[in-house]
């Protein structure tokens, strides 16, 4: 084997990480050589995020070592969550990562390195690099920021650690990146590739390490795993993929229309298509425009799921309690006080059916993993009175045990006659809503009920205007 | 593409406002009236400029007048009468506001409220320095403030250099870039490897080079000064950069647009001044004509969000 | 937390006071509580309303308090005209002064979306020129009755300080009990989560800057009965002081969090800092010099302490 000859680029030896009495790794050795792809795989809260940044210098490890045989240069980050300088053009990223581009006239080289960059990862992307970057969709962000991360700038990549690279990413565009991994690792760089979607953990690992509690448990050459072997090494038994066969209740009559959108009560309404085109935006302005910002109704008809939690769920300086409550405040009041002993039954009722992992409901949310916090977000949403659950997204980045979890709720739900909206970038999930709708571009591109909601079908109406000009 | 767009409000409010300045008094159309109406603007644009270095990453200088006030009074004594002594005066005021940025971004300290802490000891140390107001201009700083340039008024000359030298510095240059970035997303710049504590210190230190640029020409202007000169600075700057399209988080500034947006703020005064309004309304007016100015920004800002 | 951040502001009042008795070897120890108190209860009128303000997130803070108080004392003390048994009168002419006050600030911010910094900033220029057309230069003395409210005491407290210390029980069961108070803190949070999350953001932000233009209204009819006249510069000081004593009480600038008794505590604190640099002899700089520096020192005590928990 030839990966064995070569020299590692990082080896971790009994590697540790201690917050105060939180153990989030606990001893990992493992080593990446050039040409290896290792798909890092583990639930929220395994401890992958920690590794990443043992690697990537972000802290140091408490005990045991991290070793660069060759040195630190060439190892870069594409983190999670979106970290480019808004207000900056695309090219103006770059150099900041950049050291070598200084003095006068650093503007046409940074150009066209990210040019090149992105052309090599991203054929036909159309982002220019004079663009600012709050001007970019979230998936043209999150495709220079990929593009960055593989650029020279200097020298040349050698490990390319991806976290979740394909979260806000389409399939197309996903299919493109990792077709770049496949060849980076094939002419000589390393990477190390986190992701909760298997099939693409399959697709490009040549090697797979599974992480549980903060401890590898597995660690293997990919061809050696099995989709029901990596799942069971992950330690939930469920199968991956939303089970289908639930009784449906049978649908009511139409409880919104809006956006172009129509929904029945107990129905589970799907929206798909690639990512970024109008769907958040739509189901946004669907739930501002049922809700008010001068009154909180006593039953407000909507509520709304963040996916995003930072940016439009968690409140962070608050506790789990409070996070949970927030939206049922008004109801439960007593001549305008908080009545803290109904809050309290409230939380611990919803924390029992939806299983929230906390010793203490008054713990700060952020003690929580991200799965959990994602919890207590639907907890806040099903908690309420509304009849209508607007849901952007909200699976992004959690765990296969948590979706199994919130597949069951919403079903659960919906046969006691609500109605749910579903946004979700994942087609498996929207193939199993009673109706879904495809936009492109902004706009409804398909309406999809029964039989008709297949995998193919979503594909083709959302590519259908591409080929089309 | 946004950047170029965001320039054209703070010109056109100011053309607006020469307009009608010239439409009330046809004189103030030549060398010697442009002179008389942008005459404190020197001062005003450095200190806008000032400001804006620090709304650059983020921060908000509440201090920044009585910083103007303090080197007003340091230069009309101590770089009058003793110009060595003068001069490491104000290179250590501008190491300590370099030093403030530092403990500010170190101790995660509010900025607002340190600036507000600084605004006392700078008052105080005017205040200390020039009980009652006096001084006098060192003469070369008056020289070069009266300069006479052939066919554009000195002022107007000036205020095209500020913008041109900091438009260079901030926009164009490698280091005003990572400085914005700063502004844009603090975590990506210390992820890739700047040590943000001395980026900080540099903005601090740039926006203290250009408030001791700002009490300079101020003093050069009014030939003395006292420890409350410039006290209006403060919120001048922080409306200069405003006006002229900065937004206060996300290290979205201009600096020709904060140049322009305190020329808009001088001319206006001057506006006022020929409207022969009561003294009574004189302040007033000058609010009605900021809330005037960003009103039109906002219904610009909408019909380019419409398009 | 072990260690409430309030406390400092408290230890570093009573540090003040005991101080400055030492300096004047213990006379004057009851004028000294009686000014500190009837100061500290201005401050934390004022500071109390820049607190809710500033919990409501980055961004937020009202410019317009000084000239608010002006307004509303000079508005208030004309209205009157030192009739005997205009108080009450007084009292809702400055408090409408502040309801409108407040109206203008919010609409500004809201339907025109200026930043709420430059908003009341803009418009508190407007404020005073409107205060300055009213008063022109003319000192109207409060009717006998307010003033002698205004300076007298019950059970040996300052009544102006009764009345900041029921405003604080009320702002503190506010935030700590009510839904409205749930409200405030979680749009000062995030209040893009807030409004997602079913709370009306718009309303809380009105209300918001409608209460502290009314507590600066009241702080300014308070004030010009106190010291028996409206003056244009009244409220100057009073800007930098409600920042301040917020913040050295120990609320979160960033939003979110906010602390009724910390205001307290520091508004006694900047009143007696200042005494106590008086009984040295400080001169009018060094005064002020030392009070930046103890300010800045208290907020890096405060900071430090937070990031050790």
């Amino acid at each position: 084997m030839s990966v064995l000859e070569r020299t590692p680029v990082v080896v971790l030896r009994d590697a540790a990480k201690h917050f105060g009495p939180v153990k989030a790794l606990n001893g990992v050795s493992l080593s990446v050589a050039p040409g290896e792809c290792l798909g890092l795989v583990g639930h929220n809260g395994a401890g992958k995020s920690t590794l990443v940044n043992l690697v990537n210098g972000t802290f140091p490890a408490s005990s045991g070592e991290v070793t660069f045989p060759d040195g630190t240069q060439g190892v870069r980050s594409v983190f999670q969550e979106l970290s480019l300088c808004a207000n900056l053009s695309v090219a103006e990223n770059l150099s900041i990562a950049h050291p070598d581009l200084k003095g006068f006239g650093w503007r046409g080289p940074a150009r066209a390195e990210i040019l090149a960059s992105l052309d090599q990862v991203f054929p036909d992307h159309g982002i220019h690099p004079d663009t600012e970057v709050d001007q970019l969709t979230i998936a043209e962000r999150q495709m220079v920021e990929i593009a960055i991360g593989f650029a020279p700038r200097g020298g040349a990549a050698r490990l390319v650690i991806l976290d979740e690279p394909t979260s806000s990413l389409d399939e197309g565009i996903a299919r493109q990146l990792l077709s770049h991994v496949k060849a980076f690792c094939a002419s000589g760089g390393a990477i190390i590739f986190i992701s909760h979607m298997l099939g693409e953990i399959f697709d490009v690992s040549s090697r797979i390490v599974v992480l549980k509690d903060g401890v590898v448990v597995a660690d293997r050459p990919a061809a050696e795993f099995d989709r029901q072997g990596l799942v069971d090494a992950m330690g939930h038994v469920a199968p991956e993929g939303p089970q289908t066969e639930t009784g449906r209740a049978a649908l009511g009559e139409v409880v919104i229309r809006a956006e172009g959108l129509e929904a029945r009560r107990g129905e589970i309404v799907g929206l798909s298509g690639l990512a970024g085109h109008g769907q958040a935006a739509a189901l946004a302005r669907l739930y501002l425009a049922q809700t008010s910002d001068w009154r909180a109704g006593r039953g407000a008809r909507a509520v709304f799921v963040a996916g995003d939690r930072p940016r439009d769920g968690v409140l962070p300086l608050w506790s789990i309690l409070r996070n949970m409550s927030v939206s049922v405040l008004a109801r439960d009041a007593k001549g305008g006080l908080v009545d803290t002993g109904a809050e309290r039954r409230l939380a611990e009722v919803w924390q029992k059916r939806i299983g929230i992992r906390t010793g203490d409901l008054t713990n700060p949310i952020l003690s929580l993993s991200g799965g959990n916090q994602q919890k207590v977000l639907f907890a806040r949403a099903l908690a309420s009175d509304a009849s209508v659950i607007v849901m952007d997204d909200p699976m992004r980045g959690v765990d296969v045990g948590t979706k199994q979890d919130v597949y069951a709720i919403v079903r659960a739900e919906a046969a006691k006659g609500r109605t749910f909206l579903w946004y979700s970038t994942e087609t498996e999930e929207v193939c199993q809503c009673d109706r879904v709708f495809v936009f492109r571009n902004g706009e409804i591109s398909a309406e999809l009920t029964g039989d008709d909601i297949t995998e193919e079908k979503i594909l083709e109406a959302s590519f259908e205007m591409m080929e089309a000009s | 593409m946004l950047a170029r767009y965001r320039i054209l409000l703070p010109v056109i409010s100011l053309a607006v406002l020469l307009c009608l300045t010239f439409w009330m008094q046809p004189r103030a159309m030549s060398y010697f009236g442009l002179n008389l109406l942008f005459n404190l603007a020197v001062p005003i644009a450095l200190a806008t400029i000032a400001q804006m270095m620090i709304i650059m990453v983020n921060d908000i200088d509440l201090s920044l007048g009585a910083f103007v006030s303090l080197v007003a009074c340091v230069t009309a004594t101590w770089l009058n009468d003793a110009p060595l002594i003068g001069a490491l005066i104000l290179l250590g005021l501008i190491a300590s506001y370099a030093a403030m940025g530092a403990v500010i971004h170190t101790l995660e300290l509010p900025a607002i409220v340190v600036t507000l802490g600084m605004s006392f000891v700078w008052g105080g140390m005017a205040l200390f320095l020039l009980p009652t107001p006096g001084g006098a201009s060192p003469s070369w700083i008056r020289t070069l403030m009266t300069i006479k340039p052939p066919l554009i008024p000195m002022a107007v000359v000036a205020a095209i250099l500020i913008a041109a030298l900091t438009h260079i510095l901030v926009i164009r240059s490698k280091i005003g870039t990572v400085l914005r970035g700063v502004g844009g997303n603090t975590r990506s710049i210390a992820r890739a490897g700047w040590n943000v504590t001395a980026l900080k210190a540099t903005a601090y230190g740039l926006s203290g080079l250009f408030g001791v640029l700002a009490g300079m020409a101020l003093v050069g202007l009014t030939t003395s000064a006292d420890a409350n000169i410039a006290l209006r600075y403060t919120l001048l700057s922080i409306a200069g950069v405003i006006l002229g399209g900065g937004e206060f988080t996300g290290g979205k500034v201009s600096p020709v647009g904060a140049v322009i947006g305190a020329l808009t703020l001088t001319l206006a005064a001057s506006f006022l001044s020929f409207l022969r309004l009561s003294p009574d309304w004189q302040i007033g007016a000058q609010g009605a004509i900021l809330i005037l100015v960003l009103t039109a920004r906002l219904l610009l800002s909408r019909k380019g969000a419409a398009t | 937390m072990t260690m409430k951040p309030w406390v400092w502001g408290w230890a570093a009042a009573g540090l003040a006071f005991v101080v400055t008795l030492m300096l004047t070897s213990g006379r004057g120890a009851g004028e000294l509580a009686y000014a500190a108190l009837s100061f500290g209860a201005f401050a934390a009128i004022v500071g109390l309303g820049q607190m809710l303000v500033i919990t409501l997130g980055p961004g937020n803070v009202d410019l317009s308090i000084p000239a608010c108080m002006t307004l509303a004392g000079t508005l208030a003390l004309k209205t009157m005209g030192s009739d005997p048994n205009t108080a009450f009168l007084g009292l809702a002419v400055a408090l409408a002064t502040g309801f409108g006050v407040g109206c203008v600030n919010f609409l500004l911010i809201w339907l025109l979306r200026l930043p709420p910094i430059i908003a009341t900033l803009a418009a508190s220029l407007i404020y005073q020129s409107l205060a300055i057309w009213s008063n022109r230069g003319l000192r109207i003395k409060p009717p006998e009755g307010l003033a002698d409210f205004a300076t007298g005491r019950f059970i040996g407290v300052p009544n102006v300080a009764w009345v900041a210390l029921i405003l604080a029980v009320v702002v503190w069961v506010i935030l700590e009990r009510a839904v409205w108070g749930r409200w405030l803190l979680a749009s000062g949070q995030n209040a893009r989560a807030a409004r997602l999350a079913g709370i009306p953001v718009e309303a809380v932000r009105a209300a918001t800057y409608l209460s502290v233009s009314v507590f600066a209204a009241l702080a300014g009819y308070l004030l010009a009965s106190f010291s028996g006249g409206a003056a244009l510069n009244m409220g100057a000081e009073y800007l930098l002081t409600s920042i301040a004593v917020v913040v050295i009480g120990g609320s979160s600038i960033a939003g979110g969090n906010s602390n009724v008794p910390g205001v307290l505590g520091a508004a006694l604190f900047m009143f007696l800092v200042v005494s106590m640099l008086n009984s040295y002899g400080a001169g009018a700089g060094i005064k002020s010099v030392l009070t930046g520096t103890i300010i800045i020192a208290i907020v890096i005590a405060a900071s430090t302490r937070r990031s050790r928990q």
